[in-house]
């Protein structure tokens, strides 16, 4: 039977760090992405692809804090806010699934999943502006602080076929 | 290549019900979990509340929830128990909940989340989509999961729960 779920690439920080990056994304129809850990400093986790820094990227998510609910969009930025934020230390995690990120054809679409129990729940949708396939995607904290060593990270392939 | 997303153990509740789903004696070489249920409790009334614990242990649970009835969205939280939405037994005839809980990094000595989304479904008057951010605060690695009804006694005839393993590498 083929193999349709595949690891790509997985990342234990030895060390704190302010990005990790995977840029061997290999040959697959979608790629999931799960994060587990903490910034050393409250932080947002934000996405880049194939380092473009240019304002080509758009959110739209939807926030529960525990007592309210919120949504909002957020267009032309550099960066796909994940949603995650947390203070020093706090555990939080993220699951986003890119979703044909291979083809040439399309503008590529994240769907995102962030859970930080003490602080928020979310969902959103991520753009990027650019019909070229991703070949990296940059994880990163937007205002400059780490991630945490011990923060783990790991890429998974879908196979449609 | 061994397989990544591999199915360790699945439950189909009989006859009679069951009062809990428990998957135990859980295998450390994978490098995430992912439960998937179809479930229906005997609660008398539409709708019930699915709990997931771990390790036999109900303390340092807490979530934070998202959730959509068709007429509003709100948000909750609940510092004792992780649980999302499932189907009541007085909703429509034969259907069921639905729930996914993604746990990463089962085993590492940290906190353990749970990414959850779950569904009950009525085609009547009433639905829901409940999505949480769960927290044990437990450094254990995950051993045992433990699913229950929160109001009801039982998980209906019918009801099922798949475990599968994720691997990184």
């Amino acid at each position: 039977m083929a193999i349709t779920y595949e690891p790509i690439a997985t990342t234990t920080l030895g060390s704190a760090q302010n990005s990790v990056t995977f840029s061997s994304l290999g040959a697959y129809t979608d790629i999931k992405l799960v994060m587990n850990g903490s910034f050393s400093s409250e932080d947002y986790a934000c996405y880049q692809f194939n380092s473009d820094t240019g304002s080509n990227y758009s959110e739209t998510p939807i926030v529960g804090n525990g007592s309210s609910v919120s949504s909002g969009r957020a267009a032309n930025r550099a960066f796909i806010f994940t949603q995650a934020v947390a203070g020093a230390s706090v555990q939080f995690m993220i699951e986003s699934n890119f979703l044909n990120y291979s083809n040439s054809t399309t503008y590529k679409t994240v769907l995102s999943r962030t859970n930080c129990a003490s602080r928020d729940v979310t969902a959103s949708v991520g753009l990027w502006r650019n019909t070229s396939a991703i070949t990296s995607i940059k994880l990163y904290g937007l205002v400059g602080n780490n991630f945490e060593a011990g923060s783990i990270f790991t890429l998974y392939g879908i196979k449609a076929v | 290549m061994a397989a990544t997303y591999k199915l360790i153990n699945s439950v189909i509740v009989g006859s009679g019900g069951a009062s809990t789903i428990d998957f135990t004696s859980i295998p450390s070489t994978y490098t995430d979990l992912c439960v998937k249920t179809s479930t229906r409790s005997n609660r008398s009334t539409t709708d019930e509340f699915l709990k997931i614990s771990f390790n036999g242990v109900t303390t340092n649970l807490s979530h934070r929830s998202l959730n959509g009835n068709g007429t509003s969205a709100n948000s909750g939280s609940d510092g004792s128990y992780i649980y999302g939405r499932t189907n009541g037994n007085t909703s429509t005839t034969s259907t069921f909940g639905n729930a996914e809980f993604y746990i990463p990094n089962y085993t590492a000595a940290v906190a353990k989340s749970v990414c959850g989304n779950t569904f009950m479904e009525d085609n009547a008057t009433f639905a829901v989509t409940y999505i949480l951010a769960g927290l044990w605060n437990s450094t254990a690695a995950i051993t045992q999961i433990t699913l229950a009804p929160y109001y009801g006694t039982l998980f209906n005839q019918y009801s099922t729960a798949y475990l599968y393993g994720v691997k990184k590498s």
